[in-house]
């Protein structure tokens, strides 16, 4: 007798506004197996995801055609509770934690458990104290199977993004119930070691019977943990396939109906001798990223990397140098001292930054594409405005053709899927409305530009694009930029010059184009590997 | 370094308002001229009738919906109550109890009609809660201006207005005048403490200390944090806030009750307009703001409101011959903190969020800071 299989999407389509996103789904997915549902941005898969769980968007905007059978039966969610009662949960790509509950209260949230008393009888279960004991026990438990040391007590506002990650997946391994899983890009804002943490800990609740869903730009991750792969191109599936038979290349192919080309032109972009931003013995505290002692330069009109393994302190640098983390030490901009510790003085001397974290901040989510993308060019440098004539620049309107031109540049070079500049924020995929992150910094033309983990949730068509108008963006306004990534390839493809940090240090700076081993033997912690000689070889390039 | 400037800047800022009022009040102490026997009385007597209904503000707060406004509406609930045990004449501390009896129904068909407004006014809870206080005045008015000695009947000539139907201005409520507080005799030297009514208040503390333990409690906070998620972790959202709204209303209605027990007399059309001013204004005071209150801030608040207006008028008529300077202090400085306070919390809403945003705002912060 065939297994009836846990999940059945058949034929399953959508359409928001008479734009379709889904086509005719088909896929199955059985006990204890892990599905890796990939896809370029925009592809459908977030929603996908939204119409199984029943989220309120999908019924709010129309419903959606086909079916969706589980354990053999047809089930129609009418709203998460649903979805939850029938044992499905999910991790989404935005956290949904109260920001003032420890991690114990948000694991339970709504799952509280009780001290029994009488009230209950009389009026309502609500009525009942909290069993704050036992919670922290339930908690510790759920968080232990993930294999991450957090305390239950820290708040989550105060906690690092992949920690917020583990709570959100806590709170659905801590649901007995809970048959299938399904996770949003959850390695997105997580650090290698945390990855791999959470795709053993996935594995783990697979053996277990647990069906996952499990959705990713990083293609050695699917390979890796998934036993499927499902590829999901303009709404439909163009591929399902035995993630061992699959390489990377393929899946990647298949997602953008291309090869995928990752070659670079070559750079044309001119390096000058003058110092664009001078660090000497930077430190800063930031939690799980302490820099301890960094000094390096970056020259005007440079493009400067900064890798190095998790946890070591690159992400502090920039965070540091910013006044986002307490730090301390001397940063100059050109020849200008810039007081640290204060985001203001950083900001006043022409620099920009996109932070690692851009959940939540900077984008005006319920505002059109083209005000998220031109508003703070429009109150900073008086673009977009222009005068009335015959009144001079006494009253200035908004120019709306010269906003509309500059978003739709933007929407081109990023290929931000979208039906056009005047859609809201809201509506876009994820990876998509990180490009547009990345359009407002480039748009408010920073003299320097620090950007971490700029390619983070970007499918890998898309991340090309994304490195290569960082390049054209630098070689067409000389703009020098600072980029953290953890990618170290992306980093050499991109970058004149890259620093690899290791333990709160820089261990090292070469140019791109030394020879990969090199690199390794910086980030193993060979401090010292010819530094010197790199960079007078670097300068000499400059 | 700086990191710490900001620290320190904006606990002062938190605390700004509890500051300035006891600077005020330690300058006015001395100019008063009062002993400290008489201001330790006066004190005790004004926190335990005022705390009671201060306290009903706590809950709404906790629930993310700021100030409640709407209390009024729970005190012309007890004040309902408080004509109708008048007119039947029951003394004592049974008349108490009735009246809160009579009193309870009325304050749970407003809590929740306010507790349903309320959830259609999301974000607008304080400024929809004034406003609704307002249209229920009206009702309240009509209610015993009109319909009382007509629809409902009166039987007791003295409460009502000489054309024949209609609650006169002012009751004098001598059957249970001060019964509470002199229930529990004690005096230490010359200073009598009001015992049962500080009983009382604490029985109050204890429930809402209890209460921040229950489940009810535990959602309201996340409520009161982040509504989405709550929403989406199942809480019912617009129940718990109509809940929030009914307790605080039928609290707000018992402590009209043991605020006009110790007074004395009711002024029929007035009393409960007041109530709602001074009550937000005195927990402004204590150092609580729209979106954070704790019971602390409640007698910090009360104490410091009271502290000042027993010495303002005495202290400003030694020093200008004036005593009215005093009371127009009160009304001028309740009102006047209840604006600064809700600026002070948009503006730190806004600095929350520009925090929050600056990462990513580039040289936007050039012409923020100009
Ligand atoms: N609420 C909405 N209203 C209108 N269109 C929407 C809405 N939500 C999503 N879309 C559109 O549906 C398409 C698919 O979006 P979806 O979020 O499913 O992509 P995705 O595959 O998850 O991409 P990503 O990898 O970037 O997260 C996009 O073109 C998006 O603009
Ligand atoms: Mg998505």
């Amino acid at each position: 007798m065939p297994e009836v299989p846990l999940l059945k999407l058949e034929n399953v389509g959508k359409e928001y506004f008479g734009n379709r996103v889904l086509a005719k789904v088909d896929f199955s997915l059985n006990r204890g197996e892990i599905l890796g549902l990939v896809g370029e941005n925009g592809a459908g898969k977030s929603t996908l995801m939204n119409i199984l769980f029943g989220m309120p968007v999908i019924s709010g905007t129309g419903g959606y055609e086909g079916n969706i059978v589980l354990d053999g039966r047809v089930v129609r969610f009418n709203s998460p509770f649903d979805a939850l009662e029938a044992g499905i949960g999910m991790v989404h790509q935005e956290f949904s934690l109260i920001p003032g509950f420890s991690a114990a209260e948000n694991i339970l949230l709504n799952r509280e458990a009780l001290n029994g008393s009488i009230l209950e009888l009389v009026f309502s279960e609500r009525l009942n104290t909290l069993d704050r004991p036992a919670m922290r026990r339930r908690a510790a438990r759920a968080i232990q199977t993930l294999g991450v040391d957090i305390g239950v007590d820290t708040i989550a506002s105060e906690m690092p993004v992949g920690y917020k990650q583990f709570i959100e997946i806590a709170r659905e391994i801590d649901r007995t119930r809970t048959r299938l899983l399904v996770l949003d890009e959850p390695t997105a804002v997580l650090t290698e070691t945390e990855a791999r943490i959470l795709l053993d800990a996935l594995r783990k609740l697979a053996d277990g019977g647990i069906s996952i869903i499990f959705i990713s730009h990083r293609l050695q991750e699917v390979k890796s943990l998934c036993d499927k792969i499902v590829v999901l191109r303009d709404g439909n599936v163009i591929r399902e396939e035995s993630a061992r038979s699959a390489s990377i290349r393929d899946i990647a192919a298949w997602m953008v109906g291309r090869q995928v080309d990752d070659s670079r032109p070559p750079r044309t972009g001119k390096v000058s001798d003058e110092v664009a931003l001078s660090v000497r013995n930077l430190w800063v505290d930031m939690p799980g990223e302490t820099v301890r002692d960094a000094t390096f330069d970056v020259h005007r009109g440079e493009i400067f990397g900064i890798g190095g393994l998790a946890g070591q302190g690159k992400l502090g640098i920039p965070n540091g140098i910013m006044g986002l983390s307490p730090s301390g030490g001397e940063v100059a901009l050109f020849g200008k001292k810039i007081e640290l510790d204060t985001p203001r003085k950083a900001l006043d001397s022409g620099m920009a930054f996109v932070s690692e974290d851009r959940r939540g901040v900077g984008l005006l989510l319920s505002e059109r594409i083209d005000w998220n993308i031109a508003f703070t060019g429009m109150q900073v440098q008086n673009r977009f405005l222009r005068g009335i004539p015959g009144l001079g620049n006494l009253v200035r309107i908004r120019d709306d053709a010269a906003i509309a031109e500059e978003t739709e540049r933007y929407i081109r070079a990023l290929e931000i899927r979208c039906t056009g500049p005047g859609q809201r924020a809201v509506e876009l995929s994820g990876g998509n409305q990180q490009k547009i992150c990345l359009a407002k910094a480039f748009s408010m033309r920073p003299e320097l530009l620090l950007i971490c983990e700029p390619t983070r949730g970007i499918d890998v068509g898309a991340r090309e694009l994304v490195l290569n108008t960082l390049r054209r963006y630098n070689e067409e306004y000389g703009t020098t930029i600072l980029i953290t990534s953890s990618e170290l390839e992306e980093l050499r493809s991109v970058c004149d010059r890259v620093a690899i940090v290791g333990e709160g240090k820089i261990a090292g700076i070469l140019p791109a184009t030394s020879p990969a081993e090199r690199f390794g033997l910086l980030m193993m912690g060979a401090v010292g590997d010819g530094d010197e000689a790199a960079q007078r070889e670097a300068a000499g390039n400059a | 370094m700086s990191r710490l400037n900001r620290g320190i800047g904006s606990l002062l800022m938190d605390y700004a308002v509890p500051l300035i009022f006891i600077v005020i009040s330690a300058a006015a102490i001395p100019l008063s001229g009062f002993s400290a026997a008489y201001l330790v009385q006066e004190l005790l007597i004004r926190v335990g009738r005022n705390s009671f209904l201060i306290l009903s503000l706590l809950i709404p707060i906790m629930a993310g919906m700021g100030l409640n406004f709407g209390m009024v509406l729970g005190a012309m609930a007890g004040q309902i109550g408080l004509i109708f045990v008048s007119d039947w004449s029951i003394v004592g501390i049974p008349g108490i109890v009735l009246a809160m009896i009579v009193g309870t129904p009325f304050a749970v068909v407003l809590g929740v009609l306010c507790g349903e407004v309320l959830n259609r006014a999301r974000g607008q809870e304080m400024v929809t809660s004034y406003i609704l206080g307002f249209f229920i005045n009206g009702v309240y008015q009509l209610l015993v201006l009109y319909f009382m000695g007509w629809l409902i009947p009166i039987s007791n000539p003295a409460l009502v207005l000489s054309r024949g139907y209609g609650i006169r201005n002012a009751i004098s409520l001598t059957g249970i005048r001060m019964v509470l507080d002199r229930l529990v005799p004690l005096k230490i030297g010359t200073i009598s403490v009001p015992v049962a009514t500080y009983l009382v208040i604490a029985a109050f503390c204890f429930f809402i200390v209890w209460f921040r333990r229950t489940k009810l409690g535990q959602d309201m906070r996340a409520i009161g944090q982040d509504m989405p998620v709550a929403d989406s972790a199942g809480i019912p959202v617009n129940r718990t806030r109509v809940i929030a709204i009914v307790i605080s209303t039928v609290l707000a209605c018992y402590g009209q009750i043991i605020f006009l027990q110790n007074m004395g007399t009711l002024n029929t059309y007035n009393s409960h307009d007041q109530a709602g001013m001074f009550s937000i204004a005195a927990l402004l005071i204590g150092g609580a703001s729209v979106s954070r209150a704790g019971i602390g801030n409640v007698f910090l608040g009360v104490t410091l409101f009271h502290l000042m207006f027993i010495v303002a008028p005495m202290a400003g008529k030694n020093l200008m011959g004036q005593a009215q300077i005093g009371e127009y202090f009160r009304v001028f400085v309740s009102y006047g903190i209840i604006a600064i306070a809700l600026v002070l919390h948009a503006w730190k809403r806004f600095r929350d969020r520009m925090e929050a945003r600056r990462s990513l705002r580039g040289p936007a912060e050039r012409r923020e800071g100009a």
